[in-house]
């Protein structure tokens, strides 16, 4: 767990990309995790063709939380909906690199799943156990 | 050189079978989360053994001589529980935890003696358990919810105490913080409130473990705390209660053991505190929880509050230097204020990280709103770390702290 912290994941974590909100967002949803407290919020603009154009979070909690969340973002921009509502957890272990231990697994994927949300309305569980 | 203390925590160490067993890094456990539960010394864990496995049987009303044993062990326990706290055996009933305890109080006692007009006054630093009951007891009787405020230390501000309390039906507050350790002056505050007409319960689930506690001198009328958080074992609880408050109760829940006859269209209830006792009882982790108060009491509740004072003291000692670099400690830092609670942030490294880091090195803290989330959002604190002690702790587990957050410090570059 201790190497998971390297420069790029403190570096997400310290400088967040598309941190903010969005003016004329079409899809925003916001969600914690219940168990520590981290939120994260997310604004989609979703153009008529249903790709992605513009996106941008906010949030406060830990570096897995917040530097996964800034990650995806910088990923789902151009994105189809269609292909976002794909997506699993393994794209957020991908992004962060090596294992992250049980216990903070919700921390990791708490982006994934408000993206979701935001991209295709609510979802009850957390990803890959929706 | 080592003290009297330092050998004679290392005897007690020897007495927790967990802490010989080192972390699956190699790393000595160093087990500094015992407000969230503590430990279990093999004396407890004896205790379940062998109820289980030589006289395992349900009690009252057996006839056998295994039902005769379980059923005086289980009040033995209760009458062990009860000299621990000075309170008479009757005054006893075993719940599930503290929570259950204070719920059976807002169940029983509430819904029939609070009303509209009155106030139930509380304070900002409560643990969900000594709030939820609460606004659930509001809601349902309309009753109005008050809150003792605290200042930016964590401390309860009492100035205002004699405004606070008009009109004041219930007084529901904790003895001990369990996000900052803060200790209530109940003797400055019990006083005040019945002199103002209230009745009140002390959440003592941080206060029993750690302080000497008698409820008599202290002279509360509700007091509830729970087994797991003084050495005992999870699933058992008490709830104490004052016996005229008690004899006037009608029972929370209904079934066998808390009868007393029994027709089609009526029942006449139990004594006390079996009254309270419906359904089989958790007999083992009882048992389980007498052994455990029989080895604090061997301790003796004085040594165990000033060795965490002394651990404390000792804490905030090697903490200091820390804070010139980014650490934040929260809470009074007076060893006379609080019990063995150190509640922290370290620079911008979340709670949840640190104590991430922390594990690496087998040192076990809390991370999170410590189930006071008004506080914590009162307070401005996202998320703290919580580093916790026992009587199993010593200056030695500081220094691994101490050490972990100095690797923590390297991890995030700071
Ligand atoms: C102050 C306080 N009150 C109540 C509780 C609830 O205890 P339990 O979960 O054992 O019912 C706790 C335990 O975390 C506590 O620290």
């Amino acid at each position: 767990m201790d190497d998971f912290y390297r420069d790029f994941i403190l570096d997400h974590y310290r400088n967040p990309r598309n941190f903010g909100t969005l003016e004329g967002a079409t899809a925003t949803a916001e969600d914690l995790n219940p168990l520590c407290g981290d939120t994260i919020r997310m604004d989609l603009r979703v153009n008529d063709g249903g790709i992605v154009e513009e996106v941008r979070f906010s949030g406060k909690g830990c570096a897995i939380s917040q530097a996964s969340a800034s990650m995806l973002t910088e990923e789902v921009k151009g994105m189809k909906l269609e292909d976002v509502a794909k997506l699993g957890k393994d794209i957020v272990l991908e992004n962060v690199g090596i294992g992250i231990s049980p216990t903070r697994m919700k921390c990791a994927t708490l982006g994934l799943r408000v993206l979701k949300s935001a991209a295709i309305g609510e979802i009850a569980g957390w990803p890959d156990e929706e | 050189m080592i003290s009297l203390d330092e050998r004679k925590v290392e005897r007690i160490i020897t007495d927790f079978p967990i802490l010989a067993k080192p972390t699956s890094r190699g790393k000595r456990l160093v087990y500094l989360d015992s407000a969230a539960t503590s430990q279990k010394p093999q004396s407890v864990i004896d205790a379940l053994v062998t109820y289980y496995s030589e006289y395992n049987a349900n009690i009252h009303r057996g006839v056998y001589e295994i039902a005769a044993r379980a059923t005086d062990a289980f009040e033995a326990a209760r009458e062990t529980v009860a000299r621990f706290v000075n309170a008479d055996s009757r005054e006893v009933i075993w719940t599930r935890n503290a929570t259950e305890a204070i719920n059976l109080v807002g169940y029983s006692w509430g819904l029939n003696n609070i009303r509209r007009s009155d106030v139930i006054l509380t304070s900002q630093l409560e643990h969900h358990s000594n709030l939820v009951p609460w606004q659930l007891l509001a809601e349902k009787t309309g009753a109005t919810l008050r809150f003792i405020p605290v200042d930016s230390r964590g401390v309860l501000q009492l100035d205002d105490l004699d405004a606070l309390l008009e009109g004041v039906k219930l007084l529901a507050i904790s003895h001990v913080s369990n996000t900052l350790g803060t200790i209530t002056p109940l003797e400055l505050i019990v006083p005040k409130a019945h002199a103002a007409g209230a009745t009140v319960l002390v959440d003592g689930a941080q206060g029993v473990p750690h302080l000497p506690v008698d409820v008599k001198a202290l002279d509360v009328d509700f007091y509830a705390f729970s087994g797991h958080k003084m050495l005992g074992p999870t699933g058992i609880g008490v709830l104490y209660g004052k016996r005229a408050l008690l004899e006037a109760m009608p029972p929370f829940l209904a079934g066998g053991d808390m009868i007393r006859k029994v027709e089609y269209e009526h029942t006449s209830f139990n004594d006390l505190p079996w009254k309270f006792e419906a359904g089989t009882s958790n007999i083992a982790d009882a048992i389980g929880l007498g052994a455990a108060v029989e080895y604090l009491e061997s301790l003796g509740m004085d040594w165990v509050r000033a060795h965490e004072q002394e651990l404390l003291g000792y804490a905030l000692d090697r903490l200091a230097p820390l804070e010139r670099r980014g650490l934040a400690v929260y809470g009074p830092k007076d060893p006379q204020l609080v019990s063995g609670v150190l509640s922290f942030n370290f620079a911008d490294i979340h709670a949840h990280d640190l104590a991430s880091i922390l594990d690496t090195e087998g040192v076990c803290v809390r991370a999170g709103h410590h189930c006071t989330m008004p506080l914590m959002e009162k307070m401005g604190w996202p998320a703290t770390a919580r580093a916790s002690f026992y009587v199993y702790n010593t200056r030695a587990d500081v220094d691994a702290l101490v050490d972990g957050l100095e690797k923590a410090a390297q991890v995030f570059k700071l």
